[in-house]
């Protein structure tokens, strides 16, 4: 007979599986009616006959398993153990929600902090081929990654020999005009090839076509879906509408599908040709675009590396003054969108990790207690005839249950804690990581779910399983379960709370370390006072300022209005606003110094001379501008200490001249002052060399205003606004917001604020479960010991002594638990020290709060079992035997 | 109550044997064996209606509900054609095990 036959038998048998039982119960009775009849017919009492029979034939019920295992389906057993795992959760609910709730915590964090590595870091950027993508760009002498010059890019693309195609994408700004409102929106200028570089199809209309981003060409644009929607309603026939940019009219040609997305440029609303090139892209030295290239086949990223640094040398041959220490930088494009979160998002995920091995660390020991308090059932199980496999299989089933239940919660906690996160990161922050809209539950989370979830119901099951493979059934029995409570429990136990103590020190110095990073990060000195500040940006349309004249008028008219608002004490303009870049720089050449041609790279700022007195920065030597030093005066620069330092050591710069690297007659001007040194970079940047030029000198198509108020600074904002609007209805007014909530939102802060959040969630309930089980730990030991303190109490110890006894189990516990942590966590913290900011990885203060909150929290947790026990009774724990 | 036990592998083949002399009981079939073997060998009830299932399960028996002499309901079981095919196959490999074992055995004495 064969297999098949044998199934289908064993399956009928299944499905009368009542019928089955029913005829071998009715068999075996006839058995042993049977085998009493022969016996009292031998002569023995129907007494002893039964009695006899009964204990030949041993239990019925094992031996109906017995014959039942022979035609049953292995999963049958299994299903048995499922409803016995049911039973046994049920009859203990406290347990089984404690555990499910204790792992669903843990596996929530993880999955969550999971989904954000996926989206981030581990799915391909939404491209054609993505790893063939790279991102390119010029290197200077203080900017390992700056920015292609325009001259440069045509250069690179004829010369380099690795890229198939290379490609720019540049920012500026748009005065968007729709029915009567004028509003500034960001744009991004990109070469005609930029789309097809990435791979990307339109979703109406054309992509921009070769040679449509020369000079004098038509103006055209393409719109993100985004815009599409919000802007257009979203009607298909918005291909060859016009739109008016700048006062002039711009074609749509096309529309991009909704899932692109590019980070570096994350909130564009209009993407227009490179087209005339605009004043700085008239000059080689100007530096304004971001490339990205396409490798040719078998081509890797450092060999394009390679091949560019030589187009850069050559260009510096050819070109050695504004090509002078002018070097290639390139990388795969996903490192440069996600580098700089990438080490951010790991740490999040090894803290994430840790507080799962505690949560199920956790669960572990409470189900080693329960096991402890099952030992006689176990030994019960046995004793009838219960295999040890058997056993081990029922653990393991009740593992798993308790693992899938808490991997379900897990994973739809796991949904929600996405979404808060997600509401923790700021929009701009969003929009420049890229591709959080990928975020959610997908085959990669289910998988990691999957394999979570095995990993720890593995771990779970492996302690009953050690404890059985400890234990002689005879023994447990004989013992009645009492003693051998005894030393491998206790051994086990206390090793795992070790292990949860350890964790949680690493955890919580972690939480202290980046939090003592946020709060250097937010307390950097700025050089001027940022509380009682309003900011607001202001784009002037192409041609409105035709000379210096006008531009001052505006710039006077702007203050008079802004300083009569109430509430406002001083106001000032400038070219770029304090905590945002080093950037908008210039190279300066001091006159009467060696000069070898060196790019004295600086920060370049244009201000008004209320500007310095409204942010409160302070003077060093010299003066400041004053009000009536215009464009007919001779030109005056302000310098900044770091300036004064770097290029006048041991003299006082006022009165020296600076100008620029030809030293051109009207680029020519006198330093009257020094400031201290204005923090112009993000918070954890350094402070550079930086310039203050006269704005009333000088003529941009955008400024800034910073207003010095006497109230919350918020409430002046619109006011601020409307009246700048009001000066003329052409300003583009934008990016008001207040310096304190520019710093908070800024990227340093929020970076190093939102590991802290996060981080120190898992500090404190790594804490929290942690000293819980220090405390289950304890408490389990004096509950076994009750007998013993009894007797040492009868015997005339003292209740100190009885304290003293337990509290120095828990010191011994939590001594190691710290000891270990701060080895671990010094390791730890040198893994993340490029994180921290103002802090060493072993900062002693940090460490010894860590031990200090550890030590206390445990003391708490085992005071209350100390207590207990110094206040048993000796009498009852003696008779409770 | 020591009970002498089977050699391993051989209660299938004491069961298909006792069954060649008509079909029988649970009972009859543990009885026979004893009285067969003069008491020496005891088929415990533990293994025998297991080892019935599983030779149900194989097609080497049939089992059949019927009434006894004595007017009770009992289930009997009946070898098949392929029960007797098995049957042969397991004696001549038990003979070939006892003539080796035998062999060995005389050798050393």
């Amino acid at each position: 007979m064969n297999a098949i036959s044998r199934f289908l038998i064993k399956l009928s048998l299944l499905l009368r599986r009542n019928r089955f039982r029913a005829d071998l119960d009715e068999e075996m009775a006839f058995h042993r009616a049977q085998a009493e009849r022969d016996l009292i017919a031998e002569g023995f009492s129907t007494q002893a006959a039964q009695t006899a029979v009964l204990r030949r034939f041993g239990n019925p019920a094992a031996l109906r398993d017995r014959s039942h295992s022979v035609v049953a389906f292995r999963a049958e057993t299994v299903l048995q153990d499922l409803r016995f795992a049911l039973r046994q959760l049920r009859k203990n609910p406290g347990f089984a929600v404690t555990a499910i709730l204790i792992l669903a915590l843990g596996m929530s964090v993880s999955l969550a902090i999971f989904g954000f590595v996926d989206a981030v870091l581990i799915q391909p950027l939404p491209y054609a081929q993505p790893n063939r993508l790279v991102f390119v760009t010029e290197s200077a002498a203080i900017f390992p990654k700056a920015n292609l010059s325009r001259y440069d890019y045509d250069d690179w693309k004829r010369m380099n020999t690795t890229l198939s195609s290379l490609d720019v994408v540049g920012g500026t700004g748009f005065l968007l005009r729709m029915g009567s409102i004028v509003e500034p929106v960001p744009a991004a200028r990109i070469s005609d090839g930029f789309f097809r570089t990435l791979g990307v199809k339109m979703l109406l209309g054309r992509d921009f076509l070769p040679g449509e981003d020369q000079p004098g060409r038509a103006k055209i644009a393409i719109l993100p879906w985004s815009t599409w929607q919000k802007r257009f309603g979203g009607h298909r026939d918005v291909v060859g509408q016009s739109v008016s940019l700048d006062g002039a009219a711009y074609t749509i040609v096309g529309v991009l599908p909704r899932e692109f997305s590019f980070a570096p440029r994350g909130n564009v609303t209009f993407w227009v040709p490179l087209l005339d090139r605009n004043g700085c892209e008239t000059r080689r030295s100007c530096h304004n675009l971001d490339g990205v290239g396409r490798l040719r086949d078998s081509v890797t990223s450092q060999a394009a590396f390679a091949d560019l640094k030589n187009v850069a040398a050559q260009l510096e041959r050819q070109y050695p003054d504004s090509n002078r220490d002018q070097g290639a930088f390139v990388q795969p494009l996903k490192d440069d969108i996600v580098g700089d979160v990438r080490p951010i998002l790991l740490m999040l995920l090894a803290g994430a990790a840790l507080l799962l091995l505690i949560a199920c660390v956790n669960v572990t020991s409470l189900l080693l207690v329960r096991s402890e308090s099952r030992r006689r059932e176990i030994a019960v199980r046995g004793a009838l005839g219960a295999t040890a496999a058997r056993v081990l299989r029922q653990f393991v089933t009740e593992a798993l249950l308790l693992t899938i239940a808490g991997c379900t919660a897990g994973l739809l906690i796991a949904r929600w804690l996405m979404q808060l996160i997600v509401k923790l990161i700021p929009r701009t922050m969003a929009d420049n990581v890229g591709f959080l809209s990928n975020l959610g539950i997908n085959a990669h989370s289910a998988l990691v779910a999957v394999a979570v979830a095995l990993l720890a119901s593995l771990l779970l099951a492996a302690i009953p399983a050690l404890l059985l493979s400890q234990q002689n059934l005879h023994n447990t029995l004989a013992e009645g379960g009492r003693s051998a409570a005894g030393r491998f429990w206790q051994r086990l136990g206390a090793n795992l709370v070790v292990v949860e103590l350890t964790i949680a020190v690493v955890l919580l110095a972690g939480a202290g370390l980046l939090g003592k990073s946020l709060y250097n990060v937010l307390h950097v000195p700025f050089g001027f006072d940022p509380t009682h500040l309003a900011t607001a940006y202001v784009m002037i349309p192409d041609g409105t300022l035709a000379k210096n004249a006008q531009a001052l008028a505006l710039y006077h008219d702007v203050e008079c209005r802004a300083s009569a608002l109430p509430g406002v004490e001083s106001v000032g303009i400038t070219t770029d606003l304090p905590v945002q870049c080093n950037c908008d720089t210039d190279w300066i050449r001091i006159v009467d110094k060696p000069f070898h041609g060196e790019h004295n790279e600086v920060n370049q700022r244009d201000v008004s001379p209320g500007y310095l007195p409204a942010l409160k920065a302070r003077l060093v030597r010299g003066r400041l501008f004053a009000a009536d030093e215009t464009g007919a005066k001779p030109n005056v620069v302000l310098i900044n200490e770091a300036l004064a330092r770097k290029y006048f050591p041991g003299e006082d710069p006022i009165g020296k001249r600076i100008g620029d690297l030809k030293l051109t007659p009207k680029s020519m001007r006198q330093i009257i002052g020094v400031v201290a040194d204005l923090r112009e970079g993000g918070l954890d940047q350094p402070i550079w060399p930086a310039e203050y030029q006269a704005i009333y000198q000088t003529t941009d198509n955008y400024f800034a205003v910073a207003v010095r108020t006497s109230q919350d600074p918020n409430s002046v904002l619109p006011s601020l606004v409307s009246t700048i609007r009001a000066i003329g209805p052409n300003l583009g007014v934008y990016g008001e917001i207040t310096m304190g909530d520019q710093i908070n939102a800024s990227q340093a802060a929020f970076l190093h604020r939102f590991s802290t959040w996060i981080v120190g969630g898992f500090a404190f309930m790594a804490l929290l479960l942690g000293v819980v089980g220090l405390y289950g730990t304890v408490a389990y030991s004096v509950s076994q010991r009750a007998r013993e303190i009894g007797v040492r109490m009868a015997l005339g110890a003292q209740r100190s002594a009885v304290y003293s006894m337990v509290m120095r189990q828990a010191a011994w516990l939590t001594g190691i638990g710290v000891g270990l942590g701060i080895a671990c966590s010094i390791g730890a913290s040198l893994a993340m020290r490029k994180l921290l900011f103002g802090v060493s990885a072993w900062d002693a203060t940090t460490l010894a709060a860590v031990a200090l909150v550890l030590a206390f929290a445990s003391l708490a947790a085992s005071f209350l079992p100390a207590h207990r026990a110094a206040s048993v009774n000796p009498t009852e724990a003696l008779r409770a035997e | 109550m020591k009970k002498s036990d089977l050699l391993p592998g051989t209660l299938d083949m004491l069961i298909l044997k006792t069954l060649t002399r008509g079909a029988q009981h649970g009972y009859g079939v543990a009885l026979s064996i004893k009285r067969l073997s003069d008491d020496v060998l005891t088929v415990e009830e533990g293994s025998l209606y297991p080892a019935l299932q599983r030779l149900l399960l194989q097609g080497w028996v049939k089992a059949e509900w019927k009434m006894t002499e004595t007017n009770r309901r009992a289930r009997f079981y009946k070898l098949t054609a392929a029960g007797k095919k098995q049957l042969g196959v397991e004696v001549s490999q038990f003979e070939q095990m006892i003539d080796a074992i035998g062999r060995v055995l005389a050798e050393q004495s």
